[in-house]
């Protein structure tokens, strides 16, 4: 096979250019307009919760954060105030990096980079959630922050015998077994994100390139549902791994 | 075999084996929200909520396996 008529899939996300020495990807290009269209939006449910006559953007989100906090407040009940930032960015920080992803223009615009003195046409934009670094990012904080609030909630002497008990010698072996699966939610959170958004990518380009129309539209709106299903999954997780953090061990 | 024919191989089987657990574990879960459904046809989006986690879970075992198939295939 000729290797222009290949579809483009590279599991890394690709530098486009560099600021200050620092390589810009395509996928944190992406994230940029996230997380400036994210800016806009709080800005004006800002500015109308402030406002007299408040519109209809305002009742929108009021709708959808009344709809998140009884969902988190499902697991953690009286606590879910306390928690309550922090997972609803999480959700609706990937719900958007994975919408965004599949706006049209999205992996098919291509512009021609230097790469090795070699001119090589990548994609402009890319998923973020669909770049292993920022799925690995939220991941560590997940984890590390809910082995904080454990240690806030439970004292540091309740939290190191939830793992170590100087009465009990199994707990040494069972206690770094539980120091190993912490480790591996990490890569569980990690890969289950990337591996979600990146696999729809890659069936949408190869559904295009097999039947090249309308046949991706019902993948498409597949996506859609994936996306969120992804940002549920990631942020109820966290709940439950928090809830469990925070509880007293007997 | 040559490195390319292997590669073929190791890609096709990652996915076909990987995928097997996921399958069953998906089918398991979809049945028994069914059988809960029938038993208690009020808690429909509560049974409905959990089973869509569930399954994201089960999901995601078949996941890393692809996302090894796709290591495999394109790097």
């Amino acid at each position: 096979m000729e290797e222009h008529s290949k579809p483009h899939i590279s599991i890394r996300a690709e530098k486009i250019f560099h600021i200050l020495g620092f390589d810009v990807t395509n996928s944190l290009f992406l994230s940029f307009f996230v997380f400036l269209i994210f800016a806009i939006g709080a800005l004006i449910y800002h500015h109308q919760s402030q406002s007299e006559n408040k519109g209809k953007f305002y009742y929108l989100v009021n709708f959808i954060i009344k709809n998140l906090y009884n969902l988190f407040y499902s697991v953690l009940r009286e606590k879910t105030d306390y928690f309550f930032p922090l997972l609803s960015s999480f959700f609706l920080f990937i719900l958007f990096q994975n919408w965004f992803g599949l706006l049209p223009g999205v992996g098919s615009v291509l512009i021609k980079v230097k790469e090795h003195n070699e001119l090589i046409s990548v994609p402009l934009f890319r998923a973020n959630t669909a770049d292993l670094n920022t799925t690995l990012a939220l991941a560590v904080i997940s984890v590390f922050l809910s082995q904080v609030f454990a240690i806030k909630f439970l004292g540091l002497k309740a939290y190191i015998n939830k793992f170590y008990r100087l009465k009990d010698p199994m707990s040494f072996f069972i206690g770094t077994l539980e120091i190993v699966s912490e480790i591996s939610k990490m890569v569980s959170f990690a890969f289950r994100l990337f591996g979600n958004i990146f696999a729809g990518e890659v069936l949408l380009v190869i559904i295009a390139f097999l039947i090249p129309v309308l046949a991706s539209f019902p993948f498409l709106i597949l996506e859609v549902f994936v996306g969120f299903i992804q940002a549920l999954v990631f942020s109820m997780l966290t709940t439950v791994f928090i809830s469990v953090a925070i509880a007293k061990h007997h | 075999m040559t490195t390319e024919a292997a590669k073929f191989f190791a890609t096709a089987l990652t996915i076909a084996i990987g995928v097997l657990g996921p399958a069953i574990g998906i089918g398991m879960i979809g049945s028994k929200a069914v059988e809960a459904l029938g038993r208690n046809p009020e808690a429909e989006s509560a049974i409905r909520t959990t089973m869509i986690l569930a399954i994201a879970f089960a999901e995601a075992v078949a996941i890393y396996a692809l996302v090894v198939a796709l290591i495999i295939k394109f790097v």
